[in-house]
């Protein structure tokens, strides 16, 4: 096990990378959804407000 | 139906879009996590150790797929921003809106990942060589493109002035991808030939071919998941979205 994470001592170099591309590729899709329920609840005001005119 | 009767002209219409682009996404995402559970896997135990690199090659499960990535998204981009300058269709240039962060993510991966990669092999985290260089003015053309987007306040006025950066900027791929040949460089050549015979250990080349596909499932679902996003907030007045909103469909 320890060895694995050692990867032949480029542990630095081959985690650093792989860990970048995670962080990224899970970042992306988070944001995406905040950014999809934030124009969701803007068209939902809108409606609300038109109603109550 | 003959599939020639399909009129394809009925999906540039967003209304239309817009559930397709969910079923796309949805599907896309699942494909993406069964096949980066596989090619993860794959990158780590199932690949062997370089006789050169020692583990330390392992990065190119991820370095080489988000390299093509940033190139393929490109042309890809550039390409529905000149059908949205031609056809003026808007659905066009909202896909070449969605395509960019996207891009810009996979060109950042890239950079980073051939910082990681340089360092231990070839001693420097940067050289100013030509292939590095223009896959860093790759990144530049997407931010330039993002932020030109959002610096003009018209939708379709900062679309069309998007479509001719996107397409100016496609001088550009050519150049990162003959880089290698063209100049003297640092850099590898390409492993990968697609005529003749492939330098590469067919278990490191399947693995490579599995983690390549993740990666396309995984941008085809985020620019699905974003150009739906950006279908909503451009159309929020229309009665479409309203009714869809409402009924909670969206």
């Amino acid at each position: 096990m320890k060895e694995f994470f050692a990867m032949g001592g480029y542990a630095l170099y081959v985690w650093g990378s792989f860990a970048m591309t995670a962080l990224l590729m899970i970042v992306e899709p988070i944001l995406l959804r905040r950014r999809k329920q934030a124009a969701l609840a803007r068209i939902r005001r809108i409606a609300r407000l038109q109603q109550q005119r | 139906m003959s599939s020639r009767l399909v009129n394809w002209f009925k999906f540039s219409s967003p209304s239309t879009f817009y559930p397709l682009a969910g079923k796309i996404g949805f599907w896309s995402m699942v494909v993406t996590v069964v096949l980066l559970a596989v090619g993860l896997y794959m990158s780590f135990f199932v690949a062997p150790t370089d006789y050169k690199q020692g583990e330390g090659y392992r990065i190119i499960y991820v370095h080489v797929p988000a390299a093509w990535m940033s190139m393929f998204l490109y042309v890809l981009m550039a390409g529905w921003a000149a059908l949205g300058l031609v056809f003026n269709t808007r659905l066009s240039a909202m896909m070449a809106s969605a395509l960019a962060p996207t891009g810009a993510s996979m060109a950042f991966i890239a950079l980073w990942t051939g910082a990681f990669w340089g360092k231990p092999m070839w001693g420097a985290w940067w050289v100013w060589d030509a292939r590095l260089t223009s896959e860093l003015i790759l990144l530049f053309l997407y931010l330039g493109f993002i932020a030109l987007q959002s610096a003009i306040d018209d939708p379709r006025r900062a679309d069309r002035a998007c479509a001719v950066l996107a397409i100016v900027g496609v001088v550009n791929v050519p150049i990162i991808y003959y880089s290698v040949i063209w100049w003297n460089t640092l850099h590898q050549g390409a492993t990968i030939q697609i005529r003749g015979e492939s330098s590469m250990d067919p278990l490191m080349l399947t693995t490579l071919l599995i983690m390549t596909l993740a990666f396309w499932a995984y941008c085809i679902a985020v620019a699905m998941a974003r150009v739906r996003s950006i279908i909503l907030e451009r159309e929020r007045e229309t009665t479409w979205v309203g009714e869809m909103v409402k009924e909670g469909r969206a």
